[in-house]
């Protein structure tokens, strides 16, 4: 029978959790590094023994660690990012200029079938890779000098590049999002990018057709259709069908907000289902907990537009999490499992598409990010 | 025999336990004793000052002999005591470096 590794990071260590195809019997291990921000934990698809995780801290900066037994031993490997050639300066929180300075590791998106090569998204916003295992990491510096960098400007959480997705049926082809920068499409494997930002509407930004300063917070396709991509931006779902050319709005019947609808952090694609999205909506842009006190994931099977609400087993009243960016991932199970955690320490699996959900572990440190493995 | 002692976090990550203890060429300062260490622990190479700058991290403090070396040059020459051992060379976390 199948089995499922969820991979969680904290702000206090990282959880590995495992089931069988079943997925109601879990056994967790961690924290692993206790005491550090975990950002991001994912398993390589060509090896899923081979794990990366970023380990960083406000004392000592950030560390890379390595496994090569699904995350029972790590071993440090390279923590060395620096910026090719002169950084120069992107915008600060007020608009003036600031020099490029590198934070941390979001998130880390390994090659799909190379265990070795990862490409790791950074903070400030750039894309580094290595072919080696992670014992070198060189900047990919075609991202950042892009030409729009230095009108880029961090969202509340920092200037991160958070998504990385790689096509599957071309290797040349990868997309990035980057709060509150946009989205990028590169053809020539990272070589060169393009923004790809047209549709999207932002407020807050004078210009309506702006190329870029969109904070987009998380972006998703089927392996089946990666010309399609979703997209849950600081306000708005949006779908593109033709690899980001061109959005569309698709909040359709999403919660009411205060005249808008749409602001989330998360969004997935169903695993066997490339209409099938989730998203969970969260209040406004400054309050950023669920409407009302109820914890709801919102599924739309028709790819946007007509959603329903999800809650069997979340909690209905006085919840005030959030759920942030990289925290919902779904397995590859003949019944399509979907995961996601919380800044209130709960994880939720759903072995059902969404029908029913019950809490893996419920007082964790605050949930940075949730990956899934499907192992056979 | 240079004598080190490090914050809890870094002795997990260099898998030490108490002291660690250095040969250190030379003059002894933060730098020798930082180059000297970071030899013999690669995996802290970042974590103490940066790589490329090799400044201190901001929530890294250097204390010895009850006093607080941090704003000193790193090649000022340290106290006597730490050079022949007597005294231990302190790795610190700043207090407010945990969020």
């Amino acid at each position: 029978m199948s089995k499922v590794r969820v991979l969680v990071g904290t702000r206090k260590g990282a959880f590995v959790m495992e089931a069988d195809g079943k997925r109601q019997k879990w056994d967790i291990s961690g924290p692993h590094f206790p005491g550090w921000e975990m950002y991001h934990v994912k398993g390589s698809p060509a090896d899923p023994n081979r794990l990366y995780a970023s380990q960083s801290s406000g004392w000592f900066g950030q560390l890379v660690q390595r496994s090569d037994d699904g995350g029972k031993t790590w071993e440090p490997v390279d923590n060395k990012f620096t910026y090719d050639g002169t950084p120069g300066t992107h915008k600060w929180y007020d608009g003036t200029p600031h020099p490029w300075e590198f934070k941390r590791v979001w998130h880390f998106e390994p090659s799909l079938n190379d265990p070795d090569t990862v490409y790791a998204g950074v903070e400030d916003a750039a894309l580094f890779k290595t072919s080696d295992g992670g014992k070198s990491w060189q900047e990919l510096p075609g991202m950042r000098g892009h030409g729009t960098g230095s009108g880029w400007q961090p969202g509340a959480g920092g200037l991160g590049l958070h998504t990385i997705i790689l096509d599957p049926s071309n290797p040349k082809r990868m997309y990035i999002a980057i709060s509150a920068a946009g989205a990028f499409r590169s053809d020539d494997g990272g070589d060169t990018w393009k923004a790809i930002n047209r549709g999207l509407r932002s407020e807050y930004i004078p210009d309506p057709d702006a190329e870029v300063g969109h904070c987009v917070h998380h972006m998703a396709i089927h392996r089946s259709r990666p010309d399609v991509l979703f997209m849950q931006k600081h306000w708005d779902v949006m779908r593109s069908d033709n690899a980001g050319d061109l959005w569309n709005n698709v909040n359709g019947n999403l919660p009411e907000d205060a005249g808008k609808r749409g602001f989330g952090f998360v969004i997935d694609v169903h695993a066997h289902e490339p209409e099938t999205i989730f998203v969970v909506p969260i209040k406004s842009d400054s309050q950023h907990f669920p409407h009302h006190g109820k914890l709801r994931v919102y599924r739309s099977k028709s790819g946007g537009n007509d959603w329903e609400p999800l809650a069997k087993g979340l909690p209905q009243k006085d919840c005030y999490v959030n759920v942030l960016r990289d925290a919902m991932a779904v397995d590859s199970l003949e019944s399509c499992g979907v995961y996601f955690g919380t800044t209130g320490g709960q994880v939720y699996a759903s072995a059902d598409a969404g029908n029913t959900w019950a809490a893996i572990a419920e007082h964790l440190p605050a949930v940075l990010s949730v990956e899934v493995q499907t192992l056979p | 025999m240079i004598r080190v002692v490090l914050p809890a976090h870094l002795r997990t990550l260099a898998q030490v336990r108490g002291e660690v203890e250095l040969e250190v060429p030379g003059p002894v300062t933060q730098r020798s004793i930082l180059n000297a260490l970071e030899a013999r622990y690669p995996m802290l190479q970042g974590t103490i000052r940066d790589h490329v700058t090799q400044q201190r991290r901001p929530f890294v403090r250097f204390f010895a002999c009850e006093q607080d070396f941090s704003l000193e040059s790193p090649d000022a020459p340290l106290p006597e005591a730490v050079a022949k051992g007597t005294e231990p060379f302190l790795v610190v976390g700043a207090i407010a470096g945990g969020l």
